[in-house]
């Protein structure tokens, strides 16, 4: 092994040990215009709560993407569970993910399948048996409030119950990071703070919860971490911050 | 992979043909309507060939020979002629046989009157057919090197028209059954496509949960093929319906027309049809499905 390499093995057990996510000098730029990420660094431990905000086109949506490994950086390094994004290969990615759950501001549900069918799906994708799957998904369904309503449809549940669905099928590989990029933004107030509460409960079992939101009342009241991002570059990163609007 | 998951695959492969009921309909049809005229062709170009062949079956060489040729000469060079690529069958006639043949047809039943002897004496003579009527040319310039062979008989119109006519058929039966199987390849690769495309989302979600490229495609896949085989299988039951009624109808009401057509047996014509039929609708379904799909795996 180089001393290069060596160099690099430290850097990645240190990463490793320290945190779950970690940007290092990390830019995005598209094929025209200004860069989505400029010099972005960014560390978050393991079970932290971050809120990530910022204005439309602050680059938040870029940051979810390259953790998802939907993207790959322009130039920086994104490490996540201390494995170096850029050097995942494409069959690798599934696997990757697999330590993830995402939610997303339009739920993503499969519309074609039921309740059941949609949170069982994520443990189908890692082969868990079904006799496991029949007793693991009852569960999280009732962990997140919907236990009576594993046969209904998702197009015949309202928006916050669309989402708990999207929470449980996140949760049900006991990912280390969650993921949730716009969460209640198709939600009124009662259901945003009930999935807010939700994801709470899960950071205070120990999984790491990164937020992206618009929702200004939320941030201020929750009271963590904060890091808000303008024009691809973080501008503040506070614990127990608040939302910075554009014009502070 | 575990055999549950296969198993999940297999059933999510049926599942999503009943729930994208229209799409499979509109697939099936279009597939069917594809292979429905590429079959229809096929028959029609397959008869046609045939009663050509058969017509250059019917061409033949007669091979007349010297005076004083041996009947064991005359034997050897039927074996040799036999033995020519380009012959199919050779039949020999003897004088008598000749005079048998021709006199009752030329001098009425009583034409052995007035001929003491057969006036036809060493008119002896092989009839050749041919196989490939086009090597007409080169069997007669070798008929005629033979020292034995005194005069060689043959119609060099009906050899160059008939060849002709096949190498037509051949020509145009290529060109067409190409432009028709590209219209189905383009057609049912753009059904598969735009199914696929209504479900990219389907696709992304699937892709950000963690499963595999193979899991997202084959329910895809596997829905595509069974779209492709019914699609194959239904013009392929409609053609043999068709083929058959014309075969025992139709026979019997146009006996001269049908005599002339000498129309492929039904087996000889669905033991090719059956398989690239449905081979093409299946093979369509899997090719097309893969590679749509391959484009929205990049998530």
């Amino acid at each position: 092994m180089s001393r290069k390499d060596v160099i690099a093995r430290q850097r990645e057990e240190f990463i490793e040990d320290e945190g779950v996510i970690f940007l290092d000098n990390v830019s995005k730029s598209y094929t025209s215009g200004s860069p989505a990420l400029d010099g972005v660094t960014l560390h978050i431990d393991r079970g932290e709560f971050v809120f990530i905000v910022g204005d439309s086109g602050s680059g938040k949506s870029t940051l979810i993407k390259l953790l998802l490994r939907e993207l790959t950086a322009t130039s920086g390094a994104v490490y996540v569970m201390g494995q170096n994004l850029a050097r995942i290969r494409h069959r690798q990615i599934p696997k990757f993910r697999r330590n993830l759950g995402v939610v997303f501001q339009d739920f993503r549900l499969l519309k074609d399948r039921n309740v059941y069918e949609n949170v069982a799906f994520a443990q189908r994708v890692i082969e868990t048996p079904m006799s496991e799957i029949r007793r693991n998904v009852p569960l999280i369904l009732s962990d997140v409030g919907l236990a009576g309503k594993y046969k209904s449809k998702t197009t015949s549940l309202s928006g916050g119950e669309q989402q708990r669905v999207a929470l449980a099928r996140a949760l049900i590989n006991n990912p280390s990071i969650l993921l949730a990029d716009e969460p209640t933004g198709n939600l009124d107030p009662k259901n945003s703070w009930e999935i807010m509460n939700l994801l709470e409960d899960i950071n205070a079992r120990g999984t790491t919860v990164v937020v992206v939101t618009h929702s200004k009342e939320i941030v201020n009241a929750m009271k963590k971490r904060v890091v808000t991002m303008r024009k691809g570059v973080i501008i503040s990163d506070e614990e127990e911050g608040s939302y910075i609007d554009d014009e502070d | 992979m575990k055999i549950n998951t296969l198993l999940y695959t297999i059933r999510r492969g049926f599942a999503n043909l009943f729930h994208n009921k229209w799409y499979s309909l509109v697939s099936v049809a279009t597939i069917a309507a594809c292979l429905f005229l590429l079959g229809l062709f096929y028959c029609i170009v397959v008869n046609i060939q045939n009663t050509v062949l058969k017509a250059e079956e019917g061409v033949a060489v007669t091979v007349f020979f010297e005076e004083g040729t041996s009947e064991a000469e005359e034997e050897k060079i039927g074996q040799d002629i036999a033995a020519r690529i380009e012959v199919s069958k050779v039949e020999f006639h003897s004088a008598d046989e000749a005079w048998a043949e021709f006199g009752p047809a030329y001098f009425g039943e009583d034409y052995q009157e007035g001929f003491p002897e057969n006036p036809l004496e060493g008119m002896e003579n092989y009839s050749v057919y041919l196989s490939d009527v086009s090597m007409q040319d080169a069997l007669v310039t070798w008929l005629e090197s033979i020292p034995e062979v005194r005069k060689v008989n043959y119609s060099a119109v009906t050899a160059t028209t008939l060849s002709s006519i096949n190498q037509l058929i051949a020509y145009m039966s290529v060109g067409m059954i190409a432009v028709l199987l590209g219209v189905s390849v383009f057609l049912i690769s753009n059904t598969v496509s735009v199914g696929i495309q209504m479900r990219k989302e389907e696709i992304e979600i699937m892709k950000y949960i963690g499963a595999t490229d193979f899991m997202v495609r084959s329910p895809f896949v596997l829905e595509c093929m069974i779209i492709g085989l019914i699609g194959a299988a239904i013009p392929l039951g409609i053609n043999y319906l068709i083929y058959d009624y014309i075969m025992n109808n139709l026979a019997g009401s146009f006996t001269s027309v049908i005599s002339f057509l000498k129309l492929v047996s039904i087996d000889e014509i669905f033991r090719i049809l059956t398989p690239v039929s449905l081979g093409i609708g299946v093979g369509i379904g899997f090719l097309g499905s893969i590679t749509t799909v391959g484009k929205h795996l990049r998530v």
